[in-house]
Formats: structure tokens, sequence, C-alpha cells
């Protein structure tokens, strides 16, 4: 409206002077498969309408047909730049329906993995805040360090990307003495790489020009939208389902739970970049825990629920009978209805299970949190420039994958 | 004080009489099912008293129990209060030739996609949402693709006979 107002538009022509601008589906910038169509007056937003729905693949759909180890893949493929995270939730849940106590160094070891994952989901991201703002740099240099917890990953399973960890009751293998190593040279390695990325951003003129103000949301607005993880912390709100509902022992660890002030795409950066911090002490901390416990213990004592070892199924009966038997889903379920939130790396991540005591969920579901998050969008862009809706929706950390589900 | 399960039974009790039934606590979490009339009107409640203050909506979504005669639609709704830190889930049912439930949009903000996800999927129709249409299916379809008639794969297939694997001879998983 601005400059237009006082020009005469000649009679009988449009009043309306706004453009629509379709940003995605497969746009670079748009991190995955959404689409937005955007109505530009100008330069700025005067209106945002998202679309999702391109790559969605029916998992919950897919889950009632399938026994339970069978439904871990599927928790991969949600929120693919932490997968450890949804899947050892998926695990946990399983567990607590069954009633599965997990020797302590098995949670350890979990919360090693699943806090090694949220640093590589946070540097993802805010590396890519920054490639969205036009600094490139300190993308290319933290992404090597996504490639070290990559390393760890397979030298503990197997597999980089969709890692499929967990197994009801504990890991498929011990952690090897090459695991721990490579964990001690992250975490020797990664502290100072992280200030210096730090140092690039957050007192950067332009970057902080780019983002500060750039998308607030506030405290109250947040939490009717159901925001959880940074995106709601950025806002001042100290929710982590960590300390709210603690899992896996996360209750013996020391850590604080960072906050922002005003819920903008700064904030959101700096909450991510604290977490990491505390995701650093938290795996300091649990790797000092374990060297006082038993070294053989990787799995609780379930026979009935635990996959045997590989080289027992190959060699012995009996495990070959238990490892058929469970993954064609013949042991018995308990019937039973339960809701377990883990903290995702961008937010709760909920698991509602209905069994009814058959060999697949009568109902499962997955609580996203980017399903939740990317409904504020058009809120949080509606006034702003064409680059701050780009900048907006990095910083929401939305995982296509874990959107559609 | 902390707030617990018995407290808000109580409190519910006392406000809204026989009408919310089964109440059960399984793995911690209080679970009651409520006439989907009053599905606004329990919400309401738990969200302004001061004691509960349930302002977040954790989650919404729907079941579908075929065999339930006049219920066979369950919406499953997972409230939470921060400040107390209780999560609490309750169930309203209804019948799926008629399957309308009054939305929680005006309440909660999240509720928005998540009543049109559980829309696009099951066929909940709630009344008053502001745009409810499919979010992750394609808009020409004319199907609820989550109800339980819709099986995964087509149940006409011979090459997953069970009678292979010793189960008898039912086709299909």
């Amino acid at each position: 409206m601005s400059e237009q107002q006082h020009i005469k538009l000649p009679e009988g022509s449009i009043e309306k002077q706004t453009n629509t601008l379709n940003l995605g589906p497969t746009h670079p910038a748009t991190h995955g498969v959404f689409q937005n169509v955007l109505e530009m007056d100008g330069e700025r937003i005067v209106s945002a309408t998202p679309t999702v729905g391109y790559i969605h693949r029916a998992f919950e759909k897919i889950a009632e047909r399938r026994p339970y180890y069978q439904i871990t893949p599927l928790t991969d493929r949600l929120n693919y730049c932490s997968a450890p995270i949804n899947n050892i939730g998926w695990h946990l849940t399983v567990e607590k329906l069954l009633g599965i106590q997990t020797p302590k160094r098995v949670d350890y070891l979990r919360v090693i993995i699943m806090e090694l994952a949220r640093i590589t989901d946070h540097l993802i991201c805010n590396s890519v805040i920054g490639v969205d703002s036009g600094a490139f740099t300190g993308f290319l240099y933290v992404m090597q360090y996504r490639e070290l917890v990559y390393e760890i990953y397979e030298e503990i399973c197997g597999s980089r990307l969709t890692t499929n960890i967990g197994r009801v009751g504990g890991f498929e293998r011990n952690f090897t003495p090459v695991a721990f190593q490579k964990i001690e040279k992250f975490l020797a390695e990664y502290p100072a790489v992280l200030k210096e990325f730090e140092s690039l951003f957050t007192r950067n003129r332009i970057f902080i020009e780019r983002t500060q103000g750039v998308g607030a949301i506030t405290a109250e607005r947040a939490m009717n939208y159901g925001f959880t993880g940074p995106n709601l912390r950025a806002a001042g709100v100290d929710y982590d389902v960590r300390v709210a509902n603690p899992y896996c022992s996360y209750q013996d660890f020391e850590f604080s739970i960072p906050v922002g002030t005003t819920g903008d795409t700064y904030d959101r950066f700096l909450v991510r970049n604290a977490e990491m911090w505390q995701s650093l002490s938290i795996i300091r901390q649990a790797m000092e825990k374990i060297k006082t416990l038993p070294e053989h213990v990787y799995h609780a004592d379930v026979p009935a629920y635990y996959l045997p070892d590989k080289d027992d199924v190959y060699t012995k009966m009996e495990a070959l009978i238990y490892h058929f038997k469970i993954v064609m889903g013949e042991t018995d379920i308990l019937p039973g209805e339960l809701y377990h939130p883990v903290e995702g790396a961008n937010g709760e991540l909920g698991f509602y299970l209905i069994s009814d005591g058959g060999r697949s969920p009568y109902r499962l579901h997955f609580r996203r949190p980017c399903f939740v998050y990317y409904q504020a969008y058009p809120e949080l862009v509606k006034g702003a420039m064409l680059s701050d809706a780009i900048i907006c929706l990095s910083s929401l950390n939305l995982i296509a994958g874990e959107l559609d589900a | 004080m902390s707030l617990t399960n018995e407290h808000i039974k109580n409190r519910l009790v006392e406000k809204f009489g026989d009408a919310l039934t089964n109440f059960e606590e399984s793995f911690g979490m209080m679970s009651f099912y409520a006439p989907k009339e009053l599905n606004l009107k329990v919400m309401q409640f738990l969200y302004d008293e001061e004691d509960l203050q349930f302002r977040f909506l954790s989650d919404l979504t729907a079941v579908h129990y075929p065999d339930k005669k006049g219920e066979e639609l369950a919406v499953v709704y997972h409230l939470h209060t921060f400040v107390h830190n209780v999560r609490l889930r309750f169930k309203v049912f209804t019948d799926i030739t008629t399957p309308q439930v009054y939305t929680a949009t005006s309440l909660y903000a999240t509720a928005n996609w998540m009543e049109r996800e559980t829309y696009d999927f099951f066929g909940v129709d709630f009344v008053g949402h502001p745009n409810l249409v499919r979010i992750l299916n394609v808009d020409e379809m004319d199907y609820f693709p989550m109800r339980k008639e819709f099986p995964l794969e087509d149940q006409t297939r011979v090459d997953k006979d069970d009678e292979m694997f010793g189960r008898g001879g039912n086709v299909g998983i």
C-alpha cells in the first residue's frame, strides 16, 4: 500500500495491488517439500498460506500392520536429522507399555546417543540459518563435526543417517572402544568449534540485523500454538520434557534449560547454541558415570522382547526361534494405552500408542513438533519482507519428513 | 501443593456430575470419557480454573472402533498444564454417520491443523473450524483412509498365504 496510495489509478483498474508468489514446494530455501503461497505487496508479505503433505507416507497406517520391531525404521524417517532420538523414544514407549526396566548403563548410553543427535540437529539448523542469511562459512565448518557424529553412529550400529540404533531393552551390541574414543574425540574438539561458530554469528552485524525481531512470537501465543522445544524456550518458557517428565535417567544429570526473551529468530538461534553446550556437558557427565558401571551390560535381560545376538541366531536353535518369534510379532504384547513424550531435538515428540494385545499397535499416533510449528508460520511472517520469510522458516527447524509423517 | 489426579477428578465431578465417565489412570496419566456435546465445556473448565490451568494442548487425534455401534469414532485430547506439570487425556465418542464434534480452535490455535489432520484421516467433522480441508492427502480423495475398513494391503493378494507358514489358510497378513 505504501507509495501507491497517492497514485491515481485509472478508472476501472483493479484495486488489489498484490502479487502471488509461490515459494516452494521444491525451492532450496524451503528445507524440504512444502509450499508457501505468499501474497506480496511489493517486497512485503501480506499473507502466507502453507501447504504440506507432499511426502506423506502414511506411517501411522503402516504401523497398524507391523510388529513392534518393524516400526523402528519408520520412526527413523520422521526427523531424519536426529533419527536416534525418535528411535530410542519409540523403544522407550514400548518398554513403558511392557513394563521393562533398563539398567543404568543402558540409560546413560542412550542419553549419550540422544544428546549427540540433539547436537547434530541443532548444528545443522543453526548453520542453515547462517546459509539463509548468506553466510556459508559456518555451514561448511560445522559439517565435518556432524560427519564425526555420524561416524560414531556407524561404529555403534553400522549406519549413519537412518540409524535403527535402538532395541527394546537397550542396544543391539555393546559400544566398542573405538566408539568411545570417537566420542572422546568429539568432546575434545567440538567446544572450540562451537565457540568459533558462535562468535562467527552472534556478534555479526549483518546476522543480527537479519534475525533480531524477525518472526517473533510471544510466550502466550507460542503456548497457544503448541510450541515446544527450542522454539518455545526462545519465547521465554522454560519447558523441557527432560526435566518435566524425566525418562532414561535424565534426572541423574545436572543441566540448565536455556531460555530466550523475545522469541524471535535470533533468540531461537541463541537457545539452540546454548543447548549444544548443555548437551556437551550431559555427554561428559554420562561418560563419567558409565565408567563406574559394569562394562558388559548393554541391554535389559528380557529374552522375550530383546532380539538375540546375531552370532547366536546363526548358531543356536533357541536364539533362532526367539529371533523369529520376536520379528514376526508372535510374542505377547500387553494391552494398554499410553502417551509417551520425549524431548526431540526440535520439541516434544510424543508417541500415542493403543495396544489391544495384538502383534501390531491398534493405533499409533506421532505427535510431531514440526507439524505444530508450521501452522504459526503465516502469523510469524505477516508484514515481514520476503527475505525474512526465508530465515524465519529455517529458524523453526522444520523437517519435511516429520511434518508429513 | 502439587496437583493430583484425584483432585482433578473431584473438580470435574463437582462441575459436570455424572456426565463424565470411565475415569481411569494408566501409566500415571488420568483419562476419562466425555459426551461430545460437552467437549468444549470440559476444555474451557480445565483451561480457566486457577488450580488446573490446562492451557497446553499436546495432541489431538482420533481412533476408529468399528465394533462399537453408535460410537465408532473417538476423538482423543491430550492436555497439559505447565504450572503443575500434569497431563491428562480425555475422549469423546461420536457416531460415524454423524461425526460432528465442536472445534477446539477458539481455545487452542494448535488445534487447527491437528483437527484438519483428524478430519483428513478419520472424517471427523469439526463444527466451527475455520478451514476444514484435507491437509496431508490430496483434495480429490473421497474417503478417510485411517478408518479400519481400509486395510493397508490388497486383501486379494495370494502370495501372502499364511498356510505356507503353518498358520491356517487365511489370505493376507
